[in-house]
């Protein structure tokens, strides 16, 4: 791929013979207009965006295809399916140079170009998959013969064990190394033995995806190299500032750093908790002062908010010393729980930022027996979810909406409801991380608070 | 700090008892007689080096000395990050400080202990790269299932929830995802660890590891959601069927009922009828159970009898509701499913306790557990530190750590772990050596031939 100035582009031939998912296994030798360069890398991100935005709002796989299909239209589609094509390679391959050059901004390109990728995927026609499936070569054997009888009847529980009622079995099944298939694994949705999962064909898209995810990974690490050492530097003057913006025009906050709604200290902490904390925060806050403990992921998820919030590390030391010592001892608090507060500040070990965790991570969170973090929207009993709100002052038909919503598991816009009820104002732009809900409600307790008389 | 304020250092934090009598079962001074004379280092050494520590061109000799240690002293101190190039470094380290506990961790792409070394000369030099797949089960996590006991403490009356653990756990492991090298390990106190060291189950990344993890998990909520399993669908998964059918069911009507009654009062029902979605089912046997409180049965036979009216009654009203088909088989897996600790295998760094450590509040020795014969493995059995000083003391048993006989206390562990577990394992880990050199030499003939 060539960048030119030229208003001009020679299109070669084979790429009309492209089908309309293309997989970027390389670049294709074309020229790009410098203009296109970066209007098209804009566009993608804005598809890009949206499926972060849906993934966040935890919509289901089935809306995130209207979705996906929906955003396509609305940024990339072009009149000419061979220009459509051609926007579609050239954005992506840009974008793999912005997004090629931290580990944090190549693991969420990593996962919206995936997320992307498996739903235009499952929207195309069975035919158009196969091609796909086809062009990836995929060395996997079709389960046949009496090999395949032999397993019917576990692989007519598998589907009924989906909520399929007949306990039919598919045409084709795939004999796979279960290590290639961890989400089919993880949500039991095949059956196992001895080292292989059965992917059914209507599965197929799980394989798919994994392909295409290991492929542009390690393209990522690769276009990171050229990076680094000849492309940042004979670009300069061209290309470089384009794609070193790009990244950061478009990143939303990672509340990393504590702005001037985000400072507390720790005499607030527990008036601030009550007046300003998101529901998951308050739970876990609630939970540490009572039992004086709480189980790695609440230290992490709370820990990482406080620290959000502008608790300094002095602090944070402090204020889990305090609780943690009627448990366990102050000598055993200093030896084993310390190291992980200063950690998270980035004070040990790798001496890496952590970031506060965002609604999406939370929410997709699996607390255990025990755990008290996550998302009580989704992790809480729909009665134990009920006092929570009580506890915070909504009236029931604010409840009802809210539950409302938790039903249809839509539990950030349950979070925004809260939200509106409890500070009587709107939010438009939703929920989507702890620390932002700490901040608007910060904005609006302030200028709530009339100001110090002269 | 003193011995009685050392604690468990298990992943939580629960807190126990003090207990003065250990004192006789546990002191530094046993310790280093134990480590002096009966910890089988070379055992540990063999199965760590997975081979590589033979003459075989294609053994690579820095394996072993890229795994972490980690050491928990009497004074609670705590080092990570150790590591050793070879079986006598790491025997001269554990004789010289006697560790309380000994965490293995992973094998990272560089030596552990100079990873600062490398700090600075890239960002990820420093990462695990081989982890045997690990397995944490607590008898602490069965609390609310158990009415023997609470917290730290076991009996033969609760031990069977880890029998019944170890058995589906294993059967999957092995069925499902065909492992075959697998260790159980007896935690010292109040549990069992999983090894899983075949070559595969150490290569996984992070996210396979979660996803092993995710196939086991049937608990969706905490103990904010009261009803703690949901099994969805129309039917069970074969392998959710299968440990229903082979294991959790006869467990439950059986061992568990025998030992926990858990229909006999109220208080224990009540927890049950609570799982039970319809509010008519539930009034009508809360009737019935009330009305028989005082029958003159034995608890097992009450709460065995309510059990079966329990069954009779939904499968009556079977077609009534969806969600009362599956509510027998809930409320089975929600008593007798293994509890496990699913963060501890899903991230390649986490430490585990190594087998052949001594419970510093039990004096007991971790020792492997015969998956094959779990039923008959006693945790109050284990032999105790002092047992095996005073076994020494007495002249009973020669002080050669490769005295594997069966006489001496510890030497049937050995001798298992040896047998069972280290012979096989190194068998395949030799032929994996050997099958991965030639592919390796095949490969530089064909760039030979251009
Ligand atoms: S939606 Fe986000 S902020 Fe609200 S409770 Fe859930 S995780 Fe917390
Ligand atoms: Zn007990």
């Amino acid at each position: 791929m060539e960048v030119i100035r030229s208003q001009k582009r020679t299109v070669s031939n084979d790429i009309v013979s492209t089908p309309t998912l293309p997989l970027y296994l390389t670049a294709p030798p074309m020229e790009v207009r410098l203009e296109e360069f970066e209007l098209f890398a804009i566009d993608r991100l804005r598809v890009l965006k949206g499926v972060s935005d849906g993934l966040a709002r935890g919509r289901n796989p089935n809306e995130m295809d209207d979705l996906v299909d929906t955003l396509w239209k609305e940024h990339m589609r072009l009149p000419d399916v061979s220009e459509m094509i051609n926007k579609d390679i050239i954005s992506h391959f840009v974008l793999r140079l912005v997004y090629c050059r931290s580990d944090e901004l190549k693991k969420w390109f990593l996962s919206m170009e995936t997320a992307l990728f498996r739903h235009r995927f499952r929207i195309k026609k069975i035919e158009e998959q196969r091609t796909i499936v086809g062009e990836f070569g995929l060395p996997y054997k079709a389960v046949i013969g009496a090999e395949l009888e032999s397993l019917k009847e576990r692989l007519g529980l598998v589907a009924r064990s989906l909520g399929q009622i007949s306990s039919d079995v598919e045409n084709i099944y795939y004999k796979v190394p279960f290590e290639e298939v961890p989400d089919l694994v993880a949500g039991r949705r095949v059956l196992l033995q001895k080292g292989y999962a059965f992917v059914a064909g209507s599965q197929l898209v799980s394989l798919v995806v994994t392909q295409f995810r290991s492929h542009l990974s390690k393209a990522l690490i690769l276009t990171n190299r050229k990076w680094t050492t000849t492309i940042r530097e004979r670009e300069k003057d061209r290309l470089t500032p384009i794609v070193e913006a790009l990244s950061t025009s478009y990143l939303g906050p990672d509340y990393t750093q504590s702005s001037e709604y985000a400072d507390i200290s720790l005499k607030d902490i527990d008036q601030v908790s009550k007046s300003s904390f998101p529901l998951c925060m308050r739970h876990l806050f609630e939970k540490l002062r009572e039992d004086h403990h709480l189980k790695h992921g609440g230290r992490m998820q709370l820990g990482l908010f406080l620290k959000g919030v502008g608790l300094k590390l002095d602090d944070a030391l402090a204020f889990w010393r305090e609780e943690f010592t009627k448990k366990v001892g102050s000598e055993r608090f200093d030896k084993e729980y310390a190291y992980a507060i200063r950690h998270n500040y980035g004070k040990e070990g790798k001496r890496t930022d952590y970031t506060p965790y965002a609604c999406s991570k939370i929410i997709t969170s699996a607390p255990g027996v025990g755990d008290h973090h996550g998302c009580p929207y989704r992790h809480f009993s729909e009665d134990n979810l009920k006092a929570a709100l009580n506890r915070m002052g909504l009236s029931s038909r604010g409840m009802e909406d809210v539950m409302d919503k938790v039903r249809n598991k839509h539990y950030q816009l349950a979070c925004t409801l809260t939200f509106e009820a409890v500070y009587g104002t709107s939010c438009d732009t939703g929920i989507n991380h702890p620390n932002q809900y700490f901040e608007e409600s910060q904005k609006i307790l302030k200028s709530k608070t009339p100001a110090a008389p002269v | 700090m003193t011995r009685e304020e050392i604690k468990n250092n298990g992943d939580d934090m629960m807190i126990d008892d003090p207990k003065p009598k250990i004192e006789n079962e546990f002191n530094v001074h046993y310790l280093r007689i134990y480590y002096g004379n009966l910890f089988p280092y070379s055992d540990i050494y063999k199965w760590l080096s997975y081979g590589h520590d033979g003459k075989h061109p294609g053994c690579d000799e820095y394996y072993f000395g890229r795994r972490e240690f980690s050491f928990t002293l009497e004074n609670d101190v705590y080092l990570r990050y150790k590591s050793f190039k070879n079986a006598s470094a790491m025997e001269a380290a554990i004789k010289s400080n006697f560790p309380y506990k000994i965490d293995i961790g992973a094998v990272y792409s560089v030596d552990p202990d100079k990873r600062h070394a490398y700090a600075h000369s890239g960002t990820n030099l420093f990462t695990p790269v081989e982890r045997e797949l690990v397995f944490d089960i607590d008898i602490t996590d069965y609390d609310d299932v158990r009415y023997c006991c609470s917290g730290a403490d076991v009996c033969s009356k609760c031990w069977p929830l880890m029998t019944v653990a170890i058995k589906v756990i294993d059967t999957s492991l092995r069925e499902d995802f065909g492992f075959k090298h697998i260790l159980w390990v007896f935690s010292g106190r109040r549990g069992v660890h999983c090894w899983v060291c075949d070559a595969k189950a150490r290569r996984l990344t992070n996210e396979q590891r979660s996803a092993v993890a995710e196939y086991f998990r049937v608990y969706k909520g905490n103990e904010n959601n009261a009803k703690k399993v949901d099994l969805m669908g129309h039917s069970l998964h074969p392998f959710l069927a299968r440990s229903y059918v082979d294991f959790l069911k006869n467990f439950f009507e059986g061992e568990l009922q025998a030992t926990q009654s858990i229909f006999s009062s109220k208080e224990k029902y009540e927890k049950i009828l609570g799982m039970i979605t319809d509010e008519d089912i539930q009034a009508d046997l809360r009737g019935r159970w009330e009305n028989s409180s005082r029958s003159s049965l034995s608890e097992e036979a009450t709460s065995l009898l309510r059990w079966e009216q329990l069954k009779k009654t939904l499968q009556s009203k079977r077609n009534k509701a969806l969600s009362l088909r599956t509510c027998i088989e809930e409320i089975v897996f929600t008593f007798t499913y293994p509890r496990i600790d699913l963060e501890v295998s899903k991230q390649m760094n986490h430490l585990l306790k190594a087998p052949f450590c001594v419970h510093p509040k039990t004096g007991r020795v971790c020792v492997p557990i015969d998956p094959n014969n779990c039923d008959e493995f006693d945790p109050l059995a284990v032999p105790t530190l002092s047992q095996l000083i005073e076994e020494i003391n007495s002249g009973g048993v020669s002080m050669d750590v490769d005295d594997d006989s069966d006489r001496s206390l510890l030497g049937k562990s050995i001798k298992f772990f040896r047998s069972s577990f280290l012979e096989p394992l190194l068998k395949s880990c030799k032929e994996e050596i050997e099958s991965s050199y030639k592919t390796k030499i095949e490969k530089s003939k064909d760039t030979f031939n251009w």
